[in-house]
């Protein structure tokens, strides 16, 4: 019997681009529904009426919510491909470091993406402290799972493409193969990996996207 | 399988909600442990070197190995000491509903503030979440007195770690965040969790996160006054 299961998503979020990930590489079906954020479909808010937002999966007439919260959920549903490691400590490190990936890197890295100037001067260090951080947990490894792709990947998995959307639209340049060689071989390593290859939104489109985004921000915040 | 008491430490301070969640996972697991107090404002060298991306506690030790993050460490403990009741549940949407809830509370600002005006907003804002959180516990324990369902689980112990904090921030700002009119399956629900038994002197008593609020509020003053 083929379970129905569908994914509420925008072309771009990367929060929605894990789920992706995790269907494909899980080889599991599902209907993609396209939301647009300027004007959210009633559906939308009535499976994810506390935060409005994508991704949201719907699967046996139930919705999940929050992108890691979807990821556990299919881990736990699906056990082919597994995408979490097997000892108790093992999965409490994947754990770890899929939330830093969201509660450190990402602000770190948006805080120097929306800003200019001398406030954006002052949010590089920062940012730069926590790659290093992230350098280090990934020497002498392949992927943050070891040698085979994982949660933790996953959830870093924004960091693969944006990062050089974000350089591109900013001119500069947070790291380099030199001064980060793990994290530039897994940006590689995760990158070629099919399932994410063959899912990553156009590159140019994105960079238009997301230069509309730090105009927007630098405006509001010049008016302040 | 019993940890020996040397296998298993926790750095901590008794007044953190989140040490409170590992104490009462432990607890529920009727396991033994050191408890390594951490002196408020400063830290050690094994809570540096346990945990040296965050330096912040809980920090569980088991045999050499440091967890992290209060969630993950009460899952590792769910994963690791099968026997007794499970902590979360085994159903993988439960499962989702209960991770779901504990992340809204962790990223919901549970506390008031200062001034008529946004002390106002602010138990709006918690009034907000505690409607939500009735109706979690109705779609969780289906009409059991835990989020767990008879055992206390996963969402229980994230919740209801906070329970001494808001207490006490009832007292000290005046107003009431359980009402018994708005959201009765919270407040018996509240009732429930802090005497239980894996909970009963886990959570310090109100009067004295009262103190320790009034505390940290004088020396933050007299610091920003310097």
């Amino acid at each position: 019997m083929v379970e129905e299961v569908k994914l509420f998503r925008t072309w771009s979020s990367p929060y929605a681009l894990r789920i992706v990930w995790a269907l494909k590489l899980k080889g599991i079906e599902y209907e993609t529904i396209f939301e647009d954020i300027s004007n959210k479909s009633p559906l939308l808010l009535r499976y994810n009426p506390v935060h409005k937002k994508v991704p949201v999966l719907l699967h046996r007439g139930k919705s999940i919510s929050e992108s890691l919260v979807i990821l556990e959920y299919i881990e736990d549903t699906w056990k082919q491909a597994p995408l979490l490691p097997e000892s108790p400590y093992e999965i409490a490190r994947a754990h770890f470091w899929a939330k830093f990936s969201d509660s450190k890197l990402m602000p770190a890295i948006w805080h120097v993406f929306l800003t200019q100037g001398k406030q954006q001067e002052e949010a590089i260090p920062p940012a730069i402290e926590i790659l290093k951080i992230i350098e280090e947990e990934l020497k002498g490894k392949k992927y943050f799972g070891g040698q085979t792709i994982g949660l933790a990947d996953i959830a870093f998995g924004w960091m693969a493409n944006l990062l050089y959307v974000l350089e591109e639209i900013t001119g500069l340049k947070l790291m380099n193969t030199q001064n980060f060689p793990s994290l530039s071989a897994w940006i590689n390593n995760f990158s070629d990996v099919p399932a994410i290859k063959e899912n990553w939104p156009p590159h140019e489109k994105l960079v238009t996207k997301f230069q509309a985004i730090r105009e927007k921000y630098l405006a509001a915040g010049a008016t302040k | 399988m019993a940890g020996a008491s040397s296998d298993l430490k926790l750095l901590g301070a008794g007044p953190s909600p989140y040490v409170n969640r590992v104490q009462i996972a432990l607890n529920l697991k009727a396991i033994n442990y050191e408890f390594l107090e951490e002196k408020f404002g400063s830290k050690s060298e094994l809570l540096l070197k346990s945990n040296p991306v965050h330096k912040k506690i809980p920090v569980l030790i088991h045999g050499d190995k440091p967890i992290c993050e209060s969630l993950i460490i009460v899952q590792y403990i769910d994963e690791v000491w099968t026997s007794g009741p499970s902590i979360l549940p085994s159903d993988p949407y439960d499962r989702a509903l209960h991770r779901f809830w504990a992340a809204y509370i962790d990223d919901k600002d549970l506390r008031t503030a200062e001034g008529e005006k946004a002390k106002q907003l602010a138990v709006e804002r918690i009034a907000e979440g505690m409607a939500l959180l009735e109706d979690a516990l109705g779609k969780c324990g289906k009409g059991k007195p835990f989020f767990g369902g008879d055992n206390v689980g996963y969402l229980d112990i994230a919740f209801g770690s906070s329970l001494g904090w808001l207490r006490a921030t009832e007292k000290l700002a005046g107003v009431t965040l359980f009402n018994e009119a708005k959201t009765p399956g919270l407040v018996a629900w509240a009732d429930a969790f802090s005497s239980h038994e894996a909970v009963k002197g886990v959570i310090p008593e109100t009067d004295k996160l009262v103190e320790l609020a009034k505390m940290f509020k004088a020396r933050a003053q007299s610091q920003s006054a310097n």
